[in-house]
């Protein structure tokens, strides 16, 4: 077998912030911004969520505990590289380049155009897995232009039951595309647990059957996800084809903040961890380095709680979408059968 | 002017579009070295290489997903999806992300796509391989859904297709394939898409069709004519999403009559399309109800029975006849 089974999850940090294996050779700057970008997450996870509490924002789903994969996985890219994902990885997206803002835009039920082309993101997914295949379609355009760029394609533990993820992979490994399959393993499905996807021990091993390598990572130990994907995508960059990477991590929250996990998910686990909550194992690894102290990081949380309270302020400063601007976004020109139902509605709006 | 059937047309437009913009890319079950299970592609792979045409797994959500990421990367992807029929399994794929990205971006984004697949009765052809689907994507927004009569209109608007900004689903009649030649000029052209065509004149009564069903409508026509010395009108659809509401609203102002002819099922079809422009644009113009000439609404019929069901000039003849009734 040319690509043999992921027998060991890898991990550098324990859960209780402990170097147990090799760190990447990362200099102090980056891994404070990695550190950065996890609290980011965290606490613009939970504005949202308080917002759309408040009826100031519509469904959102929190990435709160998924904050070392997000971070990790988008890490090794570069900016001609792309990052395909869905709803839950927001944060990757802001690592890769799209601002926080045009996300939160999108929750308050405006359209996406916020996203910076040059982040190389494609709007977050809503119907789960058909991402990956558009993710593979980018990376058979940048083989056939003969560019060194890479793609990161993301799902869920849930979307690899989908035809379309394990259609991506097959697609991938066939025409040796220039990505890497990430799947943000949470452990649930909205509230079908991860056993329920699949008999197979870990989804990585789907890698191999496909032909390429699978690996699992431990998604909460965001120096560990870095250095897999960076091996994957450095893999991708040389012409060697694409790799399977399965992060193991735990969904803290709610699937959205129209779900309520008690109703399935049982203390016991929830507890299990949130004990190997990926923020305070890399804060103490990095007080550990003497690279933090508590009061650089608490100034960290103010500066951060003052960036979300600005965006908010921005978000709802916002005049609201105006409905005639969609007509404009079906076609590249509007259709005969547009034109007259836009001046319908405009007519009916008083503005014509 | 070389004499081309629709086949050979469609392989024409599809290898000046190779020649012309290296962003062009045919792919699908079959089109490489096989040259595509009705030779559409025929001789594709030998002249422009495995980069340009190229075979893919046999995964018809795996091709359209594919190539939206290729249509957003920046290239012209033509993928082939082997029977209309199984477009089904692309079904997400085609509406909800192919067709819906330029809006789900806000306008950033587009997916320049053609997605060619052969449809129709008539040919004997398993189950689900001839099924007319044009109407379940003529309900989609954001795609455009076009369906020649001719091969001079199947490399015009092929051309056109190529070059559309959005995404564009392309239906070759199995039946037109080898069923006629053609003088089609061997120069590239385009004819617009969106675009309907009088393909016989008359003021009598409107016929509306496209695909085969427009040979089937201008037979009836001829046999009214001839028979009754009745002028009609057949209009040929051509593009079915976005239809030409003004063609039909011009033709119908004018005989205040009207046939839809199509082999799909009737419920929620091109047809009741049709009549619902006609009421909204010129129901005063109408002198008698609007017929429907259609299959039933029952699954595709399977080859033992299809003659029977499918629309023939008889069935659309007598259907001109009923409207032209006092």
């Amino acid at each position: 077998m040319p690509f043999p089974l992921a027998h060991c999850i890898h991990q550098v940090l324990a859960p209780d912030g402990k170097l147990v294996g090799a760190a990447p050779d990362l200099p102090a700057d980056q891994l404070f911004a990695m550190y950065r970008w996890m609290v980011y997450g965290r606490l613009y996870s939970d504005r949202m969520v308080a917002l759309q509490r408040q009826g100031r924002i519509g469904t959102f789903g929190p990435l709160n505990g998924q904050e070392a994969a997000s971070v990790g996985l988008a890490w090794p890219l570069q900016p001609a590289d792309w990052l395909v994902g869905s709803y839950r990885e927001l944060l990757s997206y802001m690592v890769k380049g799209v601002s926080p803002l045009a996300l939160a835009e999108t929750y308050r039920g405006y359209v996406g155009d916020g996203y910076a082309l040059d982040a190389h993101c494609l709007p977050y997914q809503i119907v789960l897995a058909t991402q990956v295949l558009h993710a593979v379609g980018i990376a058979m355009g940048m083989q056939y232009d003969g560019k060194p760029d890479v793609v990161v394609g993301v799902c869920g533990d849930g979307a690899t039951s989908e035809g379309d993820f394990n259609e991506a992979l097959n697609f991938a490994g066939v025409f040796k595309a220039p990505i890497v399959f990430v799947v943000q393993n949470n452990g649930w499905a909205i509230s079908v647990p991860r056993r329920q996807q699949t008999a197979a021990e870990y989804i990585a091993h789907r890698g191999p059957a496909f032909g390429m390598p699978g690996y699992v990572v431990d998604g909460n130990d965001v120096l560990a996800v870095y250095q897999v994907v960076q091996d994957a995508v450095a893999r991708a960059r040389a012409g060697d084809g694409p790799t399977l990477i399965e992060a193991l991590t735990y969904r803290l929250g709610a699937h959205t903040t129209a779900d309520d996990p008690k109703k399935y998910r049982l203390d016991d686990e929830l507890g299990e961890w949130t004990a190997r909550d990926p923020l305070p194992r890399f804060r103490t690894y990095l007080m550990n380095q003497n690279l933090l102290d508590p009061t650089a990081d608490e100034r960290l949380h103010e500066a951060i709680a003052a960036e979300l309270q600005s965006l908010v302020e921005t978000l709802e400063a916002q005049p609201p979408q105006d409905a005639a601007d969609l007509f404009d976004l079906v076609y590249a020109e509007r259709t005969p059968q547009l034109n007259r139902q836009r001046a319908d509605l405009l007519a009916e709006l008083g503005r014509e | 002017m070389p004499r081309m059937t629709l086949v050979e047309a469609v392989n024409h437009a599809l290898a000046q579009e190779l020649e012309r913009d290296r962003r062009v890319r045919v792919f699908g079950e079959d089109v490489g070295k096989n040259g595509g299970v009705f030779r559409v592609t025929d001789g594709l792979q030998a002249r422009f290489g495995e980069d340009r045409v190229f075979d893919t797994p046999l995964a018809e959500s795996g091709i359209i997903g594919t190539a939206v990421g290729m249509a957003v990367y920046g290239l012209r992807p033509v993928a082939e999806i082997q029977f209309a029929g199984f477009t089904f399994v692309a079904f997400n794929q085609i509406v909800s992300q192919a067709a819906r990205l330029r809006y789900r971006s806000g306008g950033l984004l587009s997916v320049p796509l053609v997605i060619r697949a052969p449809f129709g009765g008539g040919v004997r052809t398993p189950e689900l391989h001839s099924d007319s689907v044009e109407a379940l994507f003529m309900h989609a927004q954001g795609i455009k859904v076009v369906i020649p009569s001719s091969p001079y209109d199947a490399k015009g608007l092929l051309h056109a297709a190529v070059e559309d900004p959005d995404p564009v689903l392309f239906l070759e009649h199995m039946k037109l394939y080898r069923s006629f030649r053609q003088e089609v000029p061997s120069e590239r052209y385009t004819l617009p898409l969106g675009q309907a065509a009088v393909a016989r004149e008359g003021d009598a009564v409107s016929v509306f069709a496209y695909g085969a069903m427009l040979h089937v409508a201008l037979q009836a026509a001829e046999q009214v004519a001839q028979e009754d010395g009745a002028s009609v009108e057949v209009v040929d659809l051509r593009t079915i999403s976005p239809l030409d509401e003004e063609c039909i609203a011009q033709s119908v102002s004018k005989t205040g009559r009207a046939v839809v002819v199509h082999e799909a099922a009737r419920a929620g079809g091109v047809g009741a399309e049709v009549i619902a422009v006609i009421n909204e644009r010129c129901l005063y113009s109408l002198l008698k109800p609007v017929e429907r000439v259609t299959n039933p609404d029952m699954p595709f019929p399977l080859p033992s029975v299809e003659d029977t069901f499918l629309p023939n000039p008889a069935r659309v003849a007598a259907a001109i006849r009923r409207t032209l009734e006092p």
